[in-house]
């Protein structure tokens, strides 16, 4: 393909088509990871406890701001999707991707705060 | 991605958003130094609001996902679209598997 194919991708709305898809992506390879350990409650708890423990790490805590920034950034990218399907187009598509990625920065911030 | 695939990824998209609100509302709530797993069952252990509420979670995220997969797979891999869907229905069958139990453990044991 010659580089003219490639232009459209560096517009905010192509990057916002990528990121929901690749956060869709990285969330569904997380989510059997994340119901085996809940499961791991059984037996009053001491296992699940035990990962728990592992999770005051804090390299893993960045990784679960991590994972709340992709969780709130394919849920506010996915609301735009729902909202342009069905709803009557409207103007500002740019800024709203914009502002979906930057609430997704607060929110994981917020949880890093607390986390910490 | 056919009508019937496009709809349920919609139909359960719809569905999870309140659901992904007040998960992401928990995660908050409860993101702090040393939590246990005591915290967890204390809040979920019997309670039917909370076995509904992560029941239907399940139910949507194990469908939206494995729809999600598969389109992944069918675009992005050499796969063709029958093994991308193949691939998908057996993560969507393990995803429900694997939350159904997460469930029971829970709440209901």
């Amino acid at each position: 393909m010659t580089p003219a194919a490639f232009k459209h991708r560096g517009s905010v709305l192509w990057i916002a088509a990528f990121v929901h898809r690749v956060s869709g992506l990285l969330l569904a390879i997380f989510l059997p990871v994340h119901f085996f350990v809940l499961g791991l409650a059984v037996e009053r708890g001491a296992r699940l406890d035990a990962f728990l423990r592992w999770t005051d790490q804090p390299l893993v805590k960045f990784a679960e701001g991590g994972l709340v920034f992709l969780l709130t950034v394919h849920l506010l990218g996915g609301l735009r999707v729902l909202v342009i399907e069905n709803f009557a187009w409207r103007d500002g598509q740019k800024q709203l991707a914009t502002l979906a990625a930057a609430v997704s920065a607060v929110i994981a911030f917020i949880f890093l705060v607390r986390a910490f | 991605m056919n009508v019937r695939l496009y709809v349920w990824q919609r139909a359960t998209a719809a569905v999870m958003a309140p659901l992904v609100l007040v998960h992401i509302a928990v995660i908050l709530y409860v993101s702090r130094q040393g939590l246990t797993a005591a915290d967890i069952l204390s809040r979920t252990h019997g309670s039917v609001l909370w076995a509904s509420y992560y029941g239907l979670f399940v139910a949507a995220a194990s469908i939206h996902a494995s729809i999600g997969v598969r389109n992944v797979l069918a675009e992005w891999t050499a796969l063709g679209e029958r093994s991308a869907g193949f691939f998908a229905v057996l993560f969507g069958l393990a995803l429900a598997v694997l939350g159904a139990h997460a469930i029971v453990v829970l709440v209901l044991t």
